[in-house]
Order: structure tokens, then sequence, then C-alpha cells
């Protein structure tokens, strides 16, 4: 049996949780309303339309920078997950020093200020003639993700049980053997939701691509900058609704895919 | 007889529609050392959380020296809890912990380093104060436990299965220094736990549960000697639960033989459930025995031989004796008329739920 | 082989690109543009525009942080509260802003708010007197509380969960009421989420400057505008990286005092 205070807390406290939804929300799903609304006014509704998504993958600044931006997703999630998961194994057998050492360094880019990180980037390849374009960003964004794949991986090779490893070998496997068929099938999920994290966040980055694009090249982010403080065109909100989606698909695959751990799924 | 102290009235709680608690009443004496036993799931610690206003009955009352407090918060009611794994503050030494109440209360300094150094001295912890939680073993922080509590001088402590994570030897050392605690303070006592030895050492009276219902209530000598039904028989020690037919009064049928008893009442020629305890089966020649069988197993205890002997129809008895009978030989069954303990079958499905089949 | 050795292209990369460019901006910040060493491009920071926008950053930030924790505290405490468990869909709402582009987020945010903007074109329609928060610091805060809200609320949440009902209980049992528990026993053992989330909250707020530029308008710059312009704009990277050294002066003291309150990583967000 309830008291009517008890009452009156639920009621406020399911106030205060709605309040911040609308916070967080309003604003996206605003933006995704306007990019359906056929008047250039952002105050009035008139009506629906697929114009401004149509005019997005109509113009060439737009589809080449959409292909950057995939294409670097991709690469740098992909080669970021290879090192930073050979990493994870190779330092799984460091001593402990050597370990915490190389743990601190591997996770600057992650705590450091992001625009610290992009100028320290830019000046690095222009120290060593590395022009800036798509390969520089591509280098960045390696760099950003590489601790985030070392911190997918690194609790799932802690929880690997030494000796199943051990027994497969005791059974005659060789040792790469013996990884591939045990302890890579129970690093998988960590492997996996690495490659994930690392992809979303570089489809999402903009101050790294800033410092670290050449002119000319653009991924969706910086173009949107550009674009914006030129003006807001509805095809803007066309591309930021199809942004959201996809990176929120990503996070919810991510996050809830089977096999994996509720207790890590909250980062 | 002193007044009772806490009164559960008509209490029912469930959980996600699932019934906890099914019209609990209970009554605790002043300065009474109550245990509340039962397997894991019977609504003893629901019952301690109640009382204590952590959790809310969805109907009924807790009376408190005469006061309705069912709807009073923690904070406001008289008595203090010791939580199951201890529930020290982590972030405050071991001073900080005990002082906690009395600096809520406001009261003086003095007063509370008294009272400190009087309640380390009272669990065999003088000169912790300083201490972190951490540095502490788990038989020490049950100590800080109960020290952080008693200082509130508290009128009813509840204790929730405080000795469950300790090992065997601090546990049985833990109970003869509660023992001592309780007579030293004066306090009424609400223990939980679901360690039928623990429930007999130190108890006044045992409150044993099971889904949500007490099945009996005595005190220790009632419910080892005279359980009231099969549940209570199997959960307090070990038994040998047969059933039976009540041929008339004192006279009861087990296994097609047929036992003198001290029972009266049950009617004549009504199923019965019949509990023997193992110490009460007696091995005798097997021309006098009531009912003859063979020893299956035998295992030597120390202070007797557990054996179990199979009589033709299948049963096997589970006896303690001093006296040897090896494994394949015949022996008698004897029992004594006032050891045997006669219970009313569950009649109906409801009273099924009294757990009798677990 | 030994197996350290997969380790090998990770301390590659991390050298190279990590260390050494880090090592580049103390070089650039401690140089003249012919390469002879020099304070200057520090002690710049003490010339007024530029302390001016270190000082405008540094109280936004601070408010920015300071209102996050008011909001994120007792959102952290219902959802724990609710015990709707970590990984649940509910929590997963409020954290998953967190990883959506913030870029666009401000973006939103400046489509609501601007002077023709759909906040001002609703209130137009209801006949209310219409606001103009749009390029000020005020609008510039309302971007860094709600790009870095889920920054605060993720770590607060993780260590509250940590703490045992049953410690809640007892302060409770002990006579505490909700107050008392509150400053007693739910504040002190989440010292490690808060000082996480601060620093979550102050490092990016302190240092950005797509908030300043998008709902700030050109007038009002932070140090990280400053910074950005020496580098893509006037191309002065020695004075640049001078300024960045003293930015990264905050950076390292937050990095610090995580690393003294949260020993066991119990606040950070993964």
């Amino acid at each position: 049996m309830k008291t009517t205070k008890e009452k009156i807390l639920h009621i406020v406290e399911n106030g205060y949780l709605g309040v911040i939804l609308v916070f967080l929300y309003a604003p996206i799903l605003t933006m995704m309303a306007l990019s359906f609304n056929s008047s250039k006014s952002r105050a009035q509704w008139g009506g629906f339309t697929l114009e401004w998504y149509a005019q997005m993958f109509d113009s060439a600044s737009i589809t080449s920078a959409l292909y950057n931006t995939l294409y670097i997703a991709l690469m740098s999630a992909l080669i970021a997950t290879v090192i930073g998961t050979a990493a994870a194994i190779g330092m799984n057998s460091m001593k402990r020093t050597p370990r915490a050492v190389l743990t601190s360094l591997g996770n600057i880019p992650m705590l450091n200020a992001e625009i610290v990180t992009g100028i320290s980037l830019m000046l690095g390849f222009i120290a060593f003639g590395i022009t800036l374009g798509r390969t520089t960003i591509l280098l960045g964004h390696i760099t950003f993700n590489l601790p985030y794949v070392v911190l997918s991986v690194m609790p799932k090779l802690k929880q690997t049980n030494k000796s199943t490893y051990e027994a497969a070998m005791d059974l005659g496997a060789s040792p790469v053997y013996a990884f591939f068929k045990v302890v890579f099938p129970d690093i998988l999920p960590g492997v996996l939701s690495g490659f994930l994290l690392a992809f979303t966040m570089s489809l999402d980055d903009f101050i790294i691509t800033h410092f670290t694009k050449g002119s000319g090249v653009n991924t969706l982010s910086t173009l949107i900058y550009s674009e914006v403080r030129r003006g807001i065109k509805p095809s803007m909100y066309a591309l930021s609704t199809i942004i959201f989606v996809t990176v929120l698909a990503l996070l919810i695959v991510a996050n809830f895919a089977p096999g994996k751990k509720k207790s890590e799924a909250a980062a | 007889m002193s007044q009772s102290l806490i009164d559960l009235v008509n209490i029912s709680k469930s959980f996600d529609g699932e019934l906890v608690l099914d019209d609990l009443n209970l009554s605790v004496k002043e300065n009474e050392f109550v245990t509340l036993l039962g397997p894991s799931g019977c609504g003893k610690t629901t019952t301690l959380r109640i009382i204590g206003g952590f959790e809310k009955a969805d109907t009924g009352q807790v009376i408190f020296d005469g006061q309705d407090i069912s709807h009073l918060p923690p904070n406001k009611r008289q008595l203090n809890t010791v939580f199951q794994k201890y529930a020290l503050f982590p972030h405050m030494n071991i001073a900080e912990n005990i002082a906690f109440g009395l600096k809520i209360k406001n009261k003086s300094k003095s007063y509370i380093q008294d009272k400190i150094k009087y309640a380390l001295k009272l669990v065999n912890l003088d000169g912790y104060e300083n201490r972190t939680v951490d540095s502490l073993s788990g038989g020490q922080q049950q100590r800080i436990a109960i020290a952080r509590a008693i200082v509130n001088e508290p009128r009813l402590l509840l204790l929730d299965e405080p000795l469950g994570a300790l090992d065997l030897k601090l546990r049985q050392d833990m109970q003869y220094e509660l023992i001592r605690m309780k007579k030293e303070l004066g306090i009424t006592f609400i223990y939980v736990t679901h360690d039928q030895e623990e429930a007999l050492t130190m108890s006044d009276t045992i409150v044993v549960m099971n889904q949500g219902y007490i099945q009996q209530m005595g005190t220790p000598e009632q419910i080892y000697n005279e359980p009231e039904n099969a549940f209570v028989a199997d959960f307090i020690g070990d038994s040998n639960i047969l059933g039976g037919i009540m041929i008339r009064d004192e006279l009861v049928e087990i296994l097609g033989a047929k036992f003198p008893c001290v029972d009266k009442g049950f009617g004549n020629n009504k199923p019965v459930d019949v509990v023997i305890r193992p110490e009460d089966v007696e091995l005798v020649e097997p021309s006098q025995g009531t009912l003859v069988g063979t020893c299956t197993h035998l295992i030597f205890k120390g202070v007797h031989y557990e054996m179990e002997v199979t009589t033709p129809d299948g049963f096997e008895w589970l006896v303690h004796s001093t006296k040897l009978c090896p494994v394949g030989q015949k022996t008698g069954i004897h029992v004594d008329p006032f050891n045997i303990q006669i219970m009313n079958k569950p009649a109906s499905e409801d009273e099924e739920a009294l757990g009798v089949n677990e | 082989m030994s197996r350290k050795m997969l380790a090998g292209p990770y301390i590659i990369w991390v050298v190279g690109f990590t260390v050494i460019p880090l090592l580049l901006i103390v070089y650039y910040g401690l140089t003249t543009a012919s390469g002879a060493f020099t304070l200057n491009n520090v002690t710049a920071i003490a010339q007024p525009e530029h302390a001016k926008a270190l000082g405008l950053a540094l109280l936004l930030s601070l408010i920015s942080t300071v209102v996050c924790l008011l909001l994120a505290f007792p959102l952290a405490m219902i959802l724990r509260n609710r015990g709707v468990g970590r990984g649940s869909f509910v929590v997963f709402l409020f954290i998953l802003p967190m990883w959506m582009n913030f870029l666009l987020r401000t973006l939103a945010w400046q489509t609501l708010l601007e002077k023709n903007g759909v906040i001002n074109g609703i209130l137009g329609f209801l006949h209310l007197p219409k606001i103009a928060i749009i390029n000020t610091p005020a609008a510039i805060v309302l971007g860094m509380v709600y790009n870095f809200l889920p920054f605060m609320v993720l770590p607060l949440y993780n260590v509250l969960c940590k703490i045992d009902d049953n410690t809640i209980n007892a302060a409770r049992d002990l006579g505490a009421n909700f107050f008392q528990t509150l400053i007693r026993v739910w504040i002190p053992l989440s010292v490690p989420g808060i000082i996480s989330g601060i620093t979550m909250v102050f490092v990016p707020a302190l240092t950005t400057f797509v908030i300043s530029n998008l709902l700030g308008g050109s007038k009002i710059l932070l140090i990280g505008n400053v910074i950005e312009q020496e580098f893509t704009r006037s191309s002065n990277w020695n004075l640049g990286s001078g300024l960045s050294l003293v930015l990264m002066v905050f950076i390292l003291i937050s990095m610090m005092l995580v690393e003294k309150y949260d020993k066991n990583g119990e606040g950070t967000a993964f």
C-alpha cells in the first residue's frame, strides 16, 4: 500500500525523467521533422516532402563526402580492430609496469581534449611531410579508435580461462591453432563491439577530421560545418537525419546484440 | 507473562503478483530471542524488512509497543538492523561507523566517545576506532555492524542472517557471543536464519516458516520433539517420515506393523503422517523387533553410527545408534511409544501449500 | 615468437601518432617561427584578448559543469533506485546522445534558437514575446549542457549502481532522514563518479570551438576558437601551440584529479 506521499514522489520523478528526455531528444526530433518539411521556413509546416533527400543525393559534394565518411569509418575501424586486438593480446602477456605505461600512453587520445589531439596530429603529419588529405584523416581516426578497441577486447581476454588454451595445446594443437579455436571465439564479442564502437566514433567525428583534412576533402561532418556557416539548407537536415538514424542503429546493435553481457552494455 | 513488544497483524505481501507472506500474525515479547527459520524464499527476510521499514506490507499492521508503525519510515522506528553483508559505510572508519546514528541524533561528543568505547569493548574489538572497514575480517566487520546498531540503544534488534557469510568455526563462536550480548544488553532480538542448528542453539522461540506461512512456533525443544507437520520435522534435523494409519487411539500401523504410541484423538483408521527421529530408532534382536530389516549402509560419525536399515517393503530407515549393525545383517526395529510423533495428513490443496511435500 | 610482439604495431602507432605529435606541440609552443627558444607563445595567454577568451571559456564551462552535475545527480539516482539495471533500454536512452554527432546536435539547437528559428516561430504563433538568446553566452552554456549532460549521467549512474542497497538502508535504519543520507552516504560514496563526470564535461566544454561558433556567433571567442583560428586561418602554429600548452595544464589537472579519486576506474565511461 503506497502512501500519497510516495505516489506524488513517483509522479515528480517521472516528470523529471520526462523533462530531461524531452530536452535530450526534442532538438534532434525537430531536425528530423524539418527534413521532411516542404516549407523552407523553420517555423511552419508546409507538408511532407522528400525533396531535400533527393536534393541531397543530387549534390556531388554531399555524395563524395558520404563516400569519404563511409570509407574512412570502415577502414579506420578495420585497421584499428586488427592492431588493437593484437595489442590487447600482446599487452595481456606483458609485465605490470610496461603494460600500465602503454595503457596510459594509448589512452591519451581518449582522455585528451579533441582539439589538442587534432592539432598535434596536424603538426605531426606536416612535420613528417605527409600531405593532408583523405589518408591523414584515416590515420587520425585510427589513432583515436585504437584505445576504444583495446578497451573493448581487454576485459574479454581477462575473462578467458587460461587453462582452456593450455588444454588445447596439451591435446596437440599448435599455439596459433589453439588461439583461433579456443581463445578467439571467447574474445570475439569484444572484438566486434570494439569494431562497431570504432566505426561509430569515426562516423561521428568532426574535430580530428577538421584539423587533419586537406582542403577540398570533406567528410559529412566537415561539409555540414562549412555549409552551416553559410546558412542552413534543408538538405543538411536530411543529411543529419540519415546520420542520426545510422548511428542509432549501430549503437542498438552494439549494445543489445545477443551474446553481449548486460553489465557491459551501459557504455 | 510480559507484554508483547511487537505484533504483526494480518500481514500480506506479494512481489510481482507472487504471494510472499500470506496473512501472517506474529507476536514477540519484550526481551525474547525469536528466530525466523526457513528455507530461502519462505518469507522470513521479507518479514524482517517489513518490521525494519524497508518494505511496506500490502495489507496488515506492524504494532510496536502498542503503536501502529506500519507507515513510519525506517529512520523513525525505535529499532535497528544488522544486515546480512554487514553494510558498513566504506568511506568511514570504524569509529565514524559506530558514531553514525548518534551524530544524527546530535549527541554530545563526549557521549559519543564513551559509547564507541563501550560498544567496541562489548564486541571485543577495543582499540579499533581508527581502522578502515576493508582492513577488517568478515567476523570483525560483523561485530562492528552489531556495535553500530546497539549504541543507539534500540529496544529491538533485527538480525538478517548475520552469520551467513562466516565460516563454520567463527559462526559457532559468534553464536555464543550473540547470546552473551543479548543477556548483557537486555534487548529483544529477532533473528533470521536458514540454519536450523543456529536456531536451536540461540533462540527462546523459533518460528518455522515456509512459503509465506508460519508452520510452527515454539521453544527449540517443542519444535524438535513435537513437530506439527512433516515440513517442520523434515526441516529441523533428520527424520524418518512415513505414511501410517491410526488404527485407534494410541495405536498406529506403519508399513504393516502395529506400533503403540501416545497420541489420541485422530479417529479410527485415519491416514496420518508419522515422524520418528533417527536417534529414536532402536536396533534390537530380529525376534524382538516390531519390524525387521537389513542394514544397507553404514557410516561411523564419531558420536554414533549412521545406518540405513531397509525393511522388506523398501523403506530406508535412517538410524543413529551407538550400537553397530554391519551391512548385510538383519536387525529388528523398535520405537518407544513416546518417540512416535503422529501428524494429520494434509487434507486439501491449501494445506498442501503448507509445504508438506517440500 | 613472444606474444608480446603482437603489441608491436600498437606501440609504434602510439609513439608515432600520439607521443611524437604531442611533443611537437611542446616544441612549437616553446619556439619562434625561426626555431629559437621562447616563452612568448605561452605568456601570450596574458594578452587581454587571449586572457578574456580563456576566462570566458573557464567561466562558461564551469557553469555548464555545475548545471550538468545538478541535473544529472537526481537523474542518476532515480535511474538507480528504479533498479532498471545496467544496459537496460531506459538507461540507454539517457546515455545514447553521448554517441551522436555533437556538431549535428549543436546545429539542432541553432535551428531551435535562431531569431527566425523553431522556438520563436512557435512563440510567434502563440502571440508570445520572442526570445533572443542566440549569440549570447547563455546559448553557449545551453549548448554545452545539452551536449555533455550524458557524459555526467553515465559515470554517476555507474558509481551509484555500485552502492549496496543495504548501505543506504543501514543509514536510514540508524535514523538518518533523506537529506542526511544524501549528504553523509550517497554523495561521499559517489565522489569517484562525480570527479570523473566533472572531467568528462569540463574538458570538452573548456576546449570547444564548435559550440561557441554555432551558438555564440562570431563575436564571442572562447580559448578553443582562438587556438583553432591560429591553426586554420592565421597559421601562427607557434602561438596556437603555446596557447594549447596552457590549455593542457587544465586538462592535466583534471586527469590527475581523476587519477586520485577514481583509482579503480569506477566512474569511467567504459
